[in-house]
């Protein structure tokens, strides 16, 4: 299948610290991708490179064919890489629908839509709907409806978590970007939320690269795991055989369970 | 969804001011002139309070419209009241564009002091220029509407009608802008910039679009009071001045486009009263108000509606 992103030969280091080193990383459209490692490994660098908040010290990263390493974070998600965030990144003063209607007027500006000229309600694209209508669809989706009124910030960690996710996915990605997205979550939580995510992105069509320390949710839902380990890639395989991996059981699984 | 009423509201205050105006006595006609121009500078500041960001150097705007409006009198023998307002918006705007580029990079201290430092820096350059009268200042030329002065009586209530019209356009377009998806941003910049940053939308743009529509509203209000006053000298860019806008806006709350009016007309009316009971203390009666009004209404005297409606 062919690969929608391509990273070829990333490296990244600050000061004396290898952040990564030579990934090489084809993934293949409407895969699920999960990123495994210990702190430091080079996870979310990897992440923060395909998006743009850090740029590699070598090597190119490629989406459909295109060269994306040098494109600021808004420009890439302007080209359909979305990412949620370890720590949820929400607008925490204002209620969970006025945080959607915020991602949804972004979603209608960048297509040219609801400006100072246009006339009427627009349509939001992708949804064939007001943004109103929309907000309440993509709540209620990711079972957020009985929390539209609440700020952002008195919400609790798990519904931060989705919040965070369901407005990273208001914009249809064609790559969804999820930094641990079950960290922070109690245990019975955390296959709720994946479900769930999962359930949109398989509704939605987008290929999906997790960020995950906890392995039976990796097992579950990955159909490809990358191990990371000191900057580099150490296995690259599906789940079973990964987590099987003799390096992997050393440096990461270990590590993780110890 | 609730039906936008400030259209509406926008509207009535002007058919209030054309009916009501040639009863109400010439002071504060020029008293209610002066609220419409400083309100429109309060307007700008406005979006910046939203966005989370404080210039303490909108005078710079005002002072600009003023001269502009000044200039084309001295230079062109333009003394129409519109086209007055059109040269000082425009010449506003224009310095706002330009200058956007480097405050649209900086964001809460930093964007204050700089905006101030900006402004002083005009203020300088007028005290040193002699042909534009230095710190005297001049004259600006009558006012005229359409090719017409109006006799004594009914200049001032032209020239209240001409500021009240296009200051109510000024802020509709800007509610209008508001309703728009890069308006809306407003909260979500002030909130978390890397989050709209990462939802594909330019935080720095969306300030930049808010510094030359603030630019522009300032410099019309300048052109206004210029032409209502009928003199202009740098105090207009001096710090005070835009001290005295960031009070309104406090004063005003940001709840609605309608605010920065009803704040420049109780600060004129605050300042006149405490002018008149005591010359030598009115600042005092000005600071307490302000003091008064951060304890008990910290969202602004909007927020007197907005509870009403709420409860």
């Amino acid at each position: 299948m062919a690969a929608i992103l391509d990273a070829q030969g990333l490296s990244k280091s600050f000061g004396a610290v290898t952040a990564a080193s030579n990934i090489n990383a084809a993934i293949e459209k409407d895969s699920v991708v999960g990123l495994i490692g210990t702190n430091g490994a080079g996870k979310t660098t990897f992440i923060n490179m395909i998006t743009g908040y850090l740029k590699p010290d070598a090597g190119a990263i490629h989406y459909e064919g295109r060269d994306i390493t040098r494109l600021a974070p808004r420009d890439i998600t302007r080209l359909g890489i979305c990412r949620s965030f370890q720590i949820p990144q929400l607008y925490s003063s204002l209620t969970v629908r006025e945080n959607m209607l915020i991602a949804l007027g972004i979603v209608l500006r960048n297509a040219g839509l609801g400006g100072f000229f246009s006339r009427g309600e627009p349509r939001v694209p992708g949804y064939d709907a007001g943004v109103h209508e929309v907000a309440e669809r993509i709540l209620e989706r990711f079972g957020l409806t009985p929390y539209r009124d609440k700020n952002a910030q008195v919400l609790p960690g798990g519904v931060r978590k989705l919040l965070d996710i369901a407005l990273t996915m208001a914009a249809k990605p064609r790559i969804l970007l999820l930094d641990e997205p079950t960290s922070g979550v109690s245990a019975e939580e955390k296959f709720g939320i994946m479900e769930m995510v999962m359930k949109a992105v398989k509704a939605e069509g987008a290929t999906v690269l997790f960020v995950e320390h906890d392995m039976e949710v990796v097992a579950r839902f990955a159909q490809r795991v990358l191990a990371f380990y000191d900057g580099r890639i150490i296995a690259d395989a599906p789940p079973d055989a990964a987590l099987r991996d003799p390096e992997v059981k050393r440096y990461v699984v270990g590590a993780v369970r110890a | 969804m609730t039906r936008d009423r400030i259209p509406l509201v926008l509207g009535a205050i002007v058919l209030a001011v054309i009916a009501a105006g040639p009863w109400i006595p010439q002071w504060a006609l020029f008293i209610l002139t002066i609220a419409f121009a400083k309100g429109l500078v309060a307007l700008g500041l406005m979006l910046f309070l939203r966005a989370g960001l404080v210039s303490f150097g909108q005078a710079l705007y005002y002072c600009l419209g003023a001269y502009a409006a000044g200039a084309i009198g001295l230079y062109f023998r333009v003394s129409d009241i519109f086209l007055q307002m059109l040269a000082g918006g425009a010449a506003a705007g224009i310095a706002a564009l330009v200058l956007g580029f480097l405050l649209a990079r900086y964001r809460g201290i930093f964007f204050g002091l700089l905006s101030l430092a900006l402004s002083m820096i005009l203020y300088g350059l007028l005290v040193k220029n002699e042909t534009l009268g230095s710190t005297d200042g001049f004259n600006i030329m009558p006012s005229t509407l359409f090719g017409v002065r109006p006799g004594p009586e009914w200049v001032r209530y032209a020239v209240t009608v001409a500021a009240a019209a296009v200051a109510m356009g000024c802020a509709l377009l800007v509610h209008r802008y508001l309703n728009t998806p890069l308006g809306r941003l407003a909260p979500a910049i002030k909130d978390n910039e890397i989050r709209v940053e990462y939802m594909g939308a330019s935080a720095r743009q969306a300030i930049h679009v808010k510094y030359v529509i603030a630019g522009a509203v300032a410099g019309i209000g300048g052109a206004l009071a210029a032409t209502t006053v009928g003199h202009i000298d740098p105090e207009m860019s001096y710090w005070t001045t835009s001290g005295e806008f960031i009070f309104i806006t406090i004063l005003a709350g940001t709840g609605s486009v309608v605010a920065p009016f009803v704040g420049a007309a109780i600060f004129g009316a605050i300042h006149t009263t405490a002018y008149d009971l005591s010359p030598n203390t009115w600042q005092l009666t000005l600071g307490t108000s302000l003091l008064l009004l951060i304890v008990f209404l910290p969202n602004g005297l909007w927020s007197l509606f907005t509870r009403r409606r709420a409860g």
